[in-house]
């Protein structure tokens, strides 16, 4: 207990970046994956190729390796200088905005064709069609993986901590420089994750149960 | 092409999509020659950054490092089906005394991250408790005990999305609980789960790049030392890219088999719910009509 009482200070401002972080890539990711979405859904082959190929690229690399890139490559292009926070932020919302695409590419996915097709018979416009017949019924299906999808952004953004962000993964190298009991002081830091990650759980949960579709 | 969003274009339309596809195409070169030129100008191109591959030294080096990677790999992949299997049987257990702990230890390694699991074993257990753990059990155990939770869900998902008959048959027959679930119930949620089951091993070797945060000499690591070598050039983006397109290699393998197998499951599935049975039985036809009785003993 003294372990998280002497240092609140330092688990303050550590999870305050963690939350930070995870908020900000939160948004960008969906802006992104959702964007990506649209390319993979789009009628432009090009745009689907690349779309297709973000995804597949970047669901098979490592996390890590995207974090790598960003903190050790990118500088060395010379573009823009970015501060650490910024890079991890960029890495989280690459990576992230794959399985978000994913999701929400399967969620149109799930409306069934007939649908938009009375849509149109009925003389419905593009954006009418999406707006009120294939989003309200698509969102249904995808908000609940896209919750899972944004709890394990929250539980990534920890890596940061390996990449100079002083965050709530990081917490255990000052605590080890001010002597303390890092095995007690890691613990206090998986706490902290619980009690952030299980109201999103538990929202994923009802979310799944109250919308599961009944085709 | 009609699609859920789109009706099939007319000619008009085509008009619109062309004009969009090349507004597209030029982006994405535009985009793509910004960074090649800026590779250019910061001299990533210089034949000096990428002569590392050629030296013999740093070839079986970073086998090594491959070899760390894929040995973490596969002896976590072992623990956590192990552990997936263990704690999937506990959660569904009768007993109360068995099913809650199991419920307990599964819902919290799911939910705190990964690498502060990996932390607690490694920094928490040494400098904390005293315990000497290296950064290989470390990361493997760490690897076991989020994959193997996240697998027993997997598992229990698959015998939950099973038909009620086969346990009742089972039953029926006189079977006990231990009988069912490993004649009847564990079998067939497997072979319904094996792309899942594939698609974690995935994340169970992409997240095997989380051992570079706590010093474990995989890929990851040796690119970060590769990358300093100043008489080399400090050449760090070469060398992550030699490094990403093996994780990207290895990792495509094994999704292409998570999908391979998906299209076989669901192809036998079309045939009717009797096809389990009836498959070994064509198969056997084949291999004693083979002659000269080719077939390798299969175990």
């Amino acid at each position: 207990m003294n372990v998280l009482l002497d240092n609140l200070g330092l688990y303050g401002s550590g999870f305050l970046t963690t939350i930070q972080l995870f908020v900000i890539s939160a948004i960008g990711s969906l802006v992104w994956g959702t964007v990506l979405a649209a390319m993979r859904v789009s009628p432009v082959p090009i745009l689907r190729a690349f779309g297709t190929g973000y995804v597949n690229t970047i669901r098979n690399t490592p996390l890590t390796l995207v974090f790598f890139f960003f903190a050790f490559a990118y500088p060395r292009l010379d573009i823009v200088r970015l501060d650490f926070f910024t890079l991890a932020c960029l890495s989280l919302i690459t990576y992230t905005a794959a399985f978000v695409c994913e999701c929400v590419r399967s969620g149109i996915n799930t409306v069934p064709v007939g649908q938009a097709e009375a849509a149109r018979a009925l003389g419905f416009g593009f954006t009418q069609t999406i707006s009120q017949i294939v989003l309200p019924q698509a969102i249904r299906s995808v908000v609940p993986p896209l919750t899972n999808v944004q709890i394990a952004l929250l539980k990534n953004t920890t890596i940061a901590a390996g990449f100079s962000v002083v965050e709530a993964g990081g917490i255990y190298q000052n605590l080890s420089e001010r002597g303390y009991d890092v095995f007690v002081g890691l613990l206090w830091v998986a706490v902290g994750f619980l009690i952030l990650v299980t109201p999103l759980t538990v929202l994923q949960r009802r979310l799944e149960k109250r919308w599961s579709v009944t085709r | 092409m009609t699609s859920v969003l789109y009706d099939t274009a007319g000619p008009k339309a085509r008009l619109r999509y062309r004009i969009y596809g090349v507004i597209g195409t030029i982006a994405l070169v535009a985009i793509a020659a910004y960074i090649v030129y800026r590779m250019a100008v910061t001299g990533q191109f210089e034949a000096r950054k990428w002569e590392f591959i050629l030296y013999e030294q740093i070839q079986i080096l970073l086998l090594d490092a491959w070899w760390a990677t894929v040995s973490a790999f596969l002896v976590a992949a072992v623990l956590s089906l192990l552990f997936g299997l263990v704690f999937a049987a506990g959660r569904m257990s009768d007993h109360r005394w068995i099913s809650l702990p199991a419920t307990a230890v599964v819902e919290f390694f799911r939910a705190i991250p990964l690498l502060i699991l990996i932390f607690i074993l490694y920094f928490g257990l040494s400098r904390g408790l005293g315990l000497n753990i290296s950064t290989f059990w470390a990361l493997v155990l760490g690897l076991m005990l989020y994959n193997g939770s996240v697998l027993a869900e997997i598992f229990r998902g698959g015998v939950r999305a099973l038909p009620k008959g086969q346990s009742e048959a089972s039953y029926a027959l006189g079977m006990r609980k231990t009988q069912v679930m490993t004649y009847v119930l564990m079998p067939q949620a497997l072979r319904a789960m094996l792309p899942t089951i594939i698609s974690q091993l995935v994340v169970v070797l992409k997240d095997t790049a989380l051992g570079f945060l706590i010093l474990y000499p995989e890929l990851l690591y040796q690119a970060r030392y590769l990358g300093g070598q100043t008489n080399l050039g400090s050449p760090i983006l070469q060398v992550g890219l030699v490094i990403a397109v093996i994780y990207i290699a290895m990792c495509l393998l094994l999704s292409w088999l998570a999908n391979y197998l998906e299209r076989r499951t669901k192809r036998s599935r079309k045939v009717g719910p009797l096809e389990p049975t009836a498959a070994p039985d064509a198969e056997m036809e084949i291999v004693t009509a083979a002659p000269g009785g080719g077939a390798a003993p299969r175990t």
